[in-house]
């Protein structure tokens, strides 16, 4: 589905260049949910830009189902982890969501008729005439997904999506893009900071170590399927899963070797309800 | 509740003036109640047919409004486009910004006797001192607006593969709107500024023109009537385009008010 070979991105030149990620090569197989988790600083959004085709990479190739990726390929949709900025505040929540059929749909209704199947998809009805602002976190993030489902991609890419959403309304959302990877047949990557979600959601977990952003390692998650928030955390193998990714992101020794990945979440609560 | 004490001080501001007119007996300050009468008799005791205008102030009035209107009208249609353009042209911006900053502070009245040449004395003139004077803040706050749309809004048009001729409509120009909305409420004062000032240096008719015959003929009742007129209008226009903002920019407002 989405090979990438040996990916690289340097910004800037010669000496002075930072490298964010440094030959990253990694798979995704026909209806896999991956999720690459890493600290911050370790360019996962940098790879998922590139993955997505916004930026182009120093080195390395993107290749979806057989062709180069060189700029935003059809079938590929984006969520971004800043729904208040990626959503547009002048355009009603309906439009918001048609926005990407314009392309392919000529007629107006149509494309209402397909947003607000989108919106109802992802748990949203009667809000399709308001303003984003108007709506909560949650749902704005709601939005944004319903969004990047109405164009029907075959690949979502997800940028730290639930970043900015508390805690109760984060682990609706993620059982929100299980129900909806069940329901259609979509390949996801998700870039998170976050270890217990990239294990919950995840069929595999690419650890990235920062400073240059590396693998460090990929792992199978065999968790029984449907996920449960509460009955799913409990088991030895979640645990287990989670510890590992754990060490693997704090190092050998156990140290943090970036600005500490285990407090990345409440970090991120606190940022985001400011 | 508020607007009944607002409305109380103004009442109070105009009693006070009326008063202290009333006592000084000068002949420059002429009471708010004569004004008002020599406005009325002047202007507004028209037939009812024509809105109540009289011919003076069909010949007068409206010929200024339509000067303010042209000029803006001008100012906007090259003002909006190449600022959106300049905009999103950092490079050539970074080129051209010196000429516009130095364009920009030039004092368009003294502009005017080279309009006077270029034009003749009359509209033209006029129009082109309006237009040339109201344009910089439009165009500024536009190049502003278009060159600081948030960079995460521009991915997502690009994520989701629109064109560049809908990521222009529906991403850039909606972007930059609230900031060249900010320098079109600048224009518009500038624009009935200039306006009263071209009316002044040459004119046959216009707002401008009354207050300049006023003024020859030391009839300060006459004077003091054009310059609240001045004032009533220029509330009325900024009060329009406050509605049209409202309107136009309901998802910006909104937000301010959180």
């Amino acid at each position: 589905m989405l090979e990438v070979t040996d990916l690289t991105k340097a910004y800037g030149r010669g000496d002075a260049a930072h490298v964010a990620i440094d030959r990253v090569s990694l798979g995704i197989a026909q209806g896999e949910l991956v999720s690459i988790v890493g600290p911050s600083g370790c360019g996962k959004s940098t790879l998922l830009r590139c993955a997505a085709g916004l930026i182009t990479p120093t080195d390395g190739r993107v290749v979806l189902r057989g062709e180069p990726v060189r700029q935003v390929p059809d079938g590929l949709a984006v969520v971004f982890q800043d729904y208040g900025r990626s959503l547009y505040p002048w355009l009603t929540v309906r439009d918001n969501v048609a926005l990407p059929l314009r392309r392919t749909t000529r007629a107006r209704a149509a494309r209402r008729e397909a947003a607000d199947a989108s919106l109802a998809a992802v748990g949203l009805t009667g809000v399709g005439d308001k303003h984003p602002r108007q709506l909560s976190g949650g749902m704005q993030q709601r939005v944004a997904i319903a969004r990047a489902l109405a164009a029907d991609p075959v690949l979502l890419l997800m940028d730290e999506p639930f970043g900015s959403v508390d805690a109760q309304t984060r682990e609706d959302l993620e059982d929100l893009v299980l129900r909806v990877r069940r329901e259609r047949d979509i390949t996801i990557l998700l870039v998170t900071h976050d270890i217990d979600e990239s294990v919950y959601v995840g069929d595999r977990v690419i650890v990235l170590t920062a400073g240059p952003g590396r693998v460090r390692a990929a792992l199978p998650v065999n968790l029984p399927e449907p996920r449960d928030q509460i009955t799913t955390k409990e088991l030895p193998e979640f645990v287990r899963l989670r510890t590992e990714v754990s060490r693997l992101i704090r190092g050998r020794d156990g140290s943090v070797e970036h600005d500490g990945a285990g407090q990345g979440r409440s970090d991120e609560r606190r940022a985001g309800s400011e | 509740m508020r607007w009944l004490a607002r409305g109380l001080v103004l009442v109070a501001g105009v009693g006070g003036w009326q008063l202290w007119t009333s006592a000084a007996g000068s002949a420059f300050f002429p009471r708010p109640s004569a004004i008002v009468a020599r406005m009325y008799h002047l202007w507004f005791s028209g037939p009812a047919a024509h809105l109540f205008l009289t011919p003076n102030a069909t010949g007068n009035i409206l010929p200024s409004l339509g000067r303010v209107l042209a000029g803006l009208a001008i100012a906007t249609a090259i003002g909006v486009p190449l600022g959106i353009a300049l905009g999103r042209s950092p490079a050539v911006t970074g080129y051209l910004n010196p000429l516009l900053q130095f364009a920009r502070a030039l004092p368009v009245v003294t502009l005017a006797p080279v309009f006077i040449v270029l034009f003749k004395i009359g509209t033209d003139m006029e129009v082109a001192t309006i237009a040339f004077g109201t344009i910089w803040p439009i165009l500024l706050n536009t190049i502003d607006g278009a060159a600081t749309v948030d960079p995460v809004q521009l991915d997502t048009g690009r994520a989701f593969r629109l064109s560049a001729g809908q990521r222009l409509a529906w991403v850039i120009v909606p972007a930059a709107l609230p900031k060249a909305f900010a320098g079109f409420r600048l224009s518009l004062s500038l624009a009935l500024i200039l306006m009263v000032f071209a009316e002044l240096v040459g004119s046959s008719n216009g707002i401008g023109y009354e207050m300049s015959n006023a003024s020859n003929a030391f009839d300060m009742t006459y004077l003091w009537s054009t310059i609240v007129l001045l004032g009533i209008l220029g509330y009325l226009l900024n009060a329009l385009l406050g509605g049209a903002e409202r309107l136009i920019l309901a998802w910006h407002t909104d937000k301010e008010q959180g």
